[in-house]
């Protein structure tokens, strides 16, 4: 790994142990922290939000203190340590490449492997006195705790899905409840990776809204640049209109949106916007082949913003998820081309 | 209103003549899918399974299987197009999740 993206953490101080020194985190967070997060929601440098794989100390741990395992995404290991205040404790930062613990898990790289390796480059069992550490449960995809046992002495003690619930968990002695190990989806969790959602599909998007101002300068004695401002853009509005509805609404709404299929629950936003703009007296909207088009292009646009969320969420099956493109996939394309095909003859009509 | 995801998908399995009834499926499960009775493992709710492979991994005696993956339409799509399996790794900048 380079030493690209690597953060330096606010208020980081030396922490002499056994004649080694080791870095010292605070366990609060600061504007820096808070900013540095804010930035990857929104998409900024977030494949570069790295801390260095190694051991750090929070508080003032001894031999016998507990160890947690992190990713070395400096977004988990900021979630973890703020909720280390009152605990001395050790952090062992694992190398995922700077991804979270539950995407790394899924790819292997926060796995058992780098779990091991890392036992051994930073020297775990001259530091402390025990054989056990924490990982997040949503590690577990890519641990094996059996097989990292046998691989170097240390026991694998899952802790809960959320760092919130840490505190609890080291209060009960390292116990989790049924609730701390289930993985939730509230609404709040959905709005954060909203952005994000959005700016995933910003290439295919500025091509989309590209045609729709260019292709609107077309008409029946030609070609205008006045049609381009007028039809063009207007067209290119509705398009990221239905778009950002989709991808606004649709985490908002997922739980009341009717269809378990996340392509069916996007297709009830586009509708409602295509409802909303007639109502509100769209003059692309008014009727004609363009309100025709336009009944195609809004459901099938929301419905693939949406099930691109499947993505984000938190209980989609890769099973589940290809059961429903191969239903969906075809008739969003079947929708579109037709859409695009009616749009393009109202040009002319 | 609880997120419910397609039902009959999953393709998790767990094999009851080799379960040890640890209880590390129950453990590592992030949506409750296996409870322990007369100690051995059940699965009470596989519609909830999102086949992320914890208990697979996890399971000392080998007794779970499933085929796990990422359950994202982007990836599904990436890994069409290159002809891969589904994969996170949305472009040479890194991953979308």
């Amino acid at each position: 790994m380079t030493n690209d993206g690597l953060q330096n953490i606010g208020g980081t101080l030396p922490y002499s142990f056994n004649t080694i020194e080791y870095p010292k985190v605070p366990a609060q967070l600061d504007w820096a922290d808070r900013f540095g997060s804010w930035r990857c929601r929104w998409g900024v440098d977030r494949m570069r939000y790295l801390v260095s794989p190694g051991i750090y100390a929070v508080g003032q741990p001894v031999a016998e203190s507990p160890v947690f395992v992190s990713a070395n995404y400096k977004m988990s290991f900021d979630r973890l340590r703020m909720e280390l205040a009152g605990i001395d404790a050790w952090i062992m930062v694992i190398d995922t490449k700077g991804i979270n613990v539950w995407c790394a898990a899924g790819k292997g790289t926060f796995g058992t492997d780098e779990i091991v390796r890392c036992v051994e480059e930073f020297k775990l069992a001259d530091i402390v006195s025990h054989k056990s550490f924490i990982i997040p449960q949503l590690g577990a995809p890519g641990v094996s705790a059996h097989a990292v046992k046998t691989q170097c002495g240390f026991k694998v003690v899952y802790g809960p899905v959320r760092a919130a619930d840490i505190p609890a968990f080291m209060a009960a002695g390292m116990a989790a409840d049924a609730e701390m190990r289930r993985v939730r989806f509230p609404l709040a969790d959905r709005v954060v990776l909203i952005p994000m959602d959005i700016l995933m599909l910003a290439k295919p998007v500025v091509f989309i809204v590209m045609f729709f101002l260019l292709a609107g300068g077309f008409h029946k004695r030609g070609f205008s640049v006045s049609n381009c401002l007028h039809t063009g853009c207007a067209s290119a509005g509705l398009f990221l209109l239905v778009y950002i509805a989709g991808g606004i609404l649709g985490p908002v709404l997922l739980p009341i949106l009717p269809g378990r299929a996340f392509s069916v629950k996007g297709v009830w936003v586009g509708l409602a916007v295509l409802l909303a703009g007639y109502l509100l007296g769209f003059r692309q909207l008014a009727g004609g082949f363009s309100l025709a088009s336009w009944a195609l292009i809004m459901p099938v646009v929301s419905s693939v913003i949406v099930m691109n969320f499947t993505g984000t969420s938190t209980y989609t099956s890769l099973s589940g998820v290809m059961r429903e493109m191969r239903i969906a996939v075809p008739l969003q394309i079947v929708g579109a081309v037709i859409g695009i095909g009616l749009w393009i003859t109202s040009l002319f009509v | 209103m609880s997120l419910k995801y397609l039902q009959n998908v999953a393709t998790l399995e767990l094999d009851t003549e080799k379960c040890v009834g640890c209880g590390m499926c129950v453990t590592v499960c992030p949506h409750a899918v296996f409870v322990i009775e007369d100690k051995k493992a059940i699965i009470v709710e596989k519609d909830a399974c999102m086949e992320c492979g914890a208990c697979r991994e996890n399971c000392p005696v080998s007794a779970i299987a499933v085929r796990s993956g990422v359950g994202c339409a982007s990836g599904i799509i990436n890994g069409f197009i290159r002809g891969t399996d589904p994969t996170c790794d949305c472009d040479k900048n890194g991953g979308c999740c």
